[in-house]
């Protein structure tokens, strides 16, 4: 058993690159991502799990980075908006972003791309309810939600073309 | 905001989890997923001094059908339960359920267990529970226990598990021949917390309605099984007079249980319930 503390040494692989620190048991993720290692795509909105402008990737799958603790992420492989933009594994969801104007002020864009990202993993055949559905964790107050629909729709149907 | 300062350990049995909780007392919450407790750490709305993180238990999670049993380990995601090819099969109202509770991101985190304990009064699972007439199990230093799910929610956040104890998982009947569910719910935004839902489960065989329980949630403190409304169906085919018949069931049965939000009144969410109790009953003619 990890004995009882407030205080933990923590190692984990971030965007690929291994990062140890020491951190209070109280930081959550996205504090340590902003803070520790000043990756400040990852956005701090209600910090209570309702927005998803925190949105990460932990072993691969989408999780709100305000409800998880740093020392949670202790031996896992974590990847922000950086490191997917670095790798150019959304470089296609990024540009149709940029076309379809879906992004106004910007602020809950990493979160959108990464959570829309795994739907294209997961599901790139996904209906226009079912891509709805799976961005409905994530708020963006500019109301752009039909240009972020569409520019997700388009990247599917590419997706699929490309795997045709 | 920010949580508080507190101590955290991670026990691998047990037997060490119950250890801490008799150390630490009310002073120590447990944390599983983290999807509703580490939102009200960072809320202030809960300070406790110990986190006693059982994620390494990873006895506790898992789906095992054994029989005609199937159980849900506490430490389950709610992504693990969303794509379970044996809920689905076995579980058809949980399965259907799974969609509208949070978002993709929180079901990746949230546990089965974390939803059950926590108690929710506008949660999916509890209510599936009570319909599906489940079985919790709990453990303790002094042993394990088995609670009912309809004993099981005392009021509002608050359960039958006893200081000291922990949810190991929930036990369910695998649906039965001739047997079938319907799940609804109102939001205000898809996965968000309901204003009102409903979970039914029942038979629908030659045009006629038989053993249909009906649990509400966002509508009281805990899920509120509407046993008048079993009485309204029973026997009588899908007509507009057996729907006005659950309706008014519904609304004599919620009444007492029914509060307000802060977005919505009693008044409203005993309307919308009715609204629901009318498609609940033609969903389960079609399910």
């Amino acid at each position: 058993m990890t004995p009882a503390q407030d205080t933990f040494d923590i190692t984990l692989t971030v965007n690929g690159v291994s990062v140890s620190r020491r951190i209070a048991a109280r930081q959550h993720l996205v504090d340590f991502l902003r803070e520790e290692l000043g990756l400040t795509g990852s956005h701090l909105g209600c910090e209570h799990g309702v927005c998803g402008a925190c949105t990460v990737k932990v072993n691969g799958e989408i999780v709100r980075g305000c409800l998880m603790l740093a020392l949670q992420a202790d031996g896992a492989s974590v990847e922000t908006i950086e490191g997917l933009s670095e790798s150019g594994a959304i470089a296609d969801l990024q540009r149709a972003f940029h076309e379809r104007n879906a992004l106004q002020c910007g602020f809950c864009t990493p979160g959108m791309l990464i959570a829309a990202a795994e739907l294209l993993e997961c599901k790139p055949d996904a209906t226009r309810e079912e891509i709805r559905a799976h961005m409905a964790g994530n708020y963006c107050r500019c109301t752009g939600y039909q240009s972020i629909v569409e520019a997700v729709e388009v990247v599917c149907r590419g997706r699929v073309r490309q795997r045709a | 905001m920010k949580a508080g300062v507190f101590a955290y350990a991670r026990p691998s049995s047990l037997a060490e989890v119950f250890d801490l909780l008799e150390q630490c007392g009310d002073e120590a919450k447990i944390l599983a997923g983290g999807q509703s407790l580490i939102a009200s750490l960072n809320m202030r709305l809960a300070a406790p001094a110990m986190l006693i993180d059982i994620n390494g238990l990873t006895d506790l999670a898992g789906i095992i059908v054994s029989g005609d049993m199937v159980r849900i380990g506490a430490l389950t995601r709610h992504r693990s339960v969303e794509r379970s090819v044996e809920v689905a099969t076995h579980l058809p109202l949980i399965h259907q359920a799974m969609p509208y509770v949070a978002h993709a991101a929180i079901r990746n985190r949230g546990t089965f267990g974390g939803s059950i304990a926590f108690a929710d009064p506008a949660a999916e699972l509890p209510a599936c529970s009570v319909v599906l007439d489940a079985t919790f199990r709990i453990a303790g230093k002094s042993g394990e226990r088995s609670v009912p799910a309809r004993q099981f929610f005392k009021g509002l956040y608050e359960t039958d598990i006893q200081a000291g104890e922990v949810l190991l998982g929930g036990e369910f009947r695998a649906l039965q021949p001739g047997y079938r569910s319907a799940f609804l719910e109102l939001a205000r935004r898809h996965g968000d917390y309901a204003i009102v839902g409903v979970a039914a489960h029942g038979k629908f065989e030659g045009g006629r309605f038989s053993d249909v329980s009906l649990a509400f949630f966002g509508i009281g403190a805990i899920p509120v099984l509407t046993v008048s409304t079993a009485a309204a169906l029973e026997g009588n085919p899908y007509s507009p007079d057996t729907v006005a018949a659950v309706q008014a069931a519904v609304s004599t049965d919620l009444e007492p249980y029914a509060y307000g939000d802060i977005y919505h009144g009693a008044a409203t969410k005993l309307h919308l319930a009715r609204v629901l109790a009318g498609r609940i009953v033609n969903a389960l003619t079609a399910a």
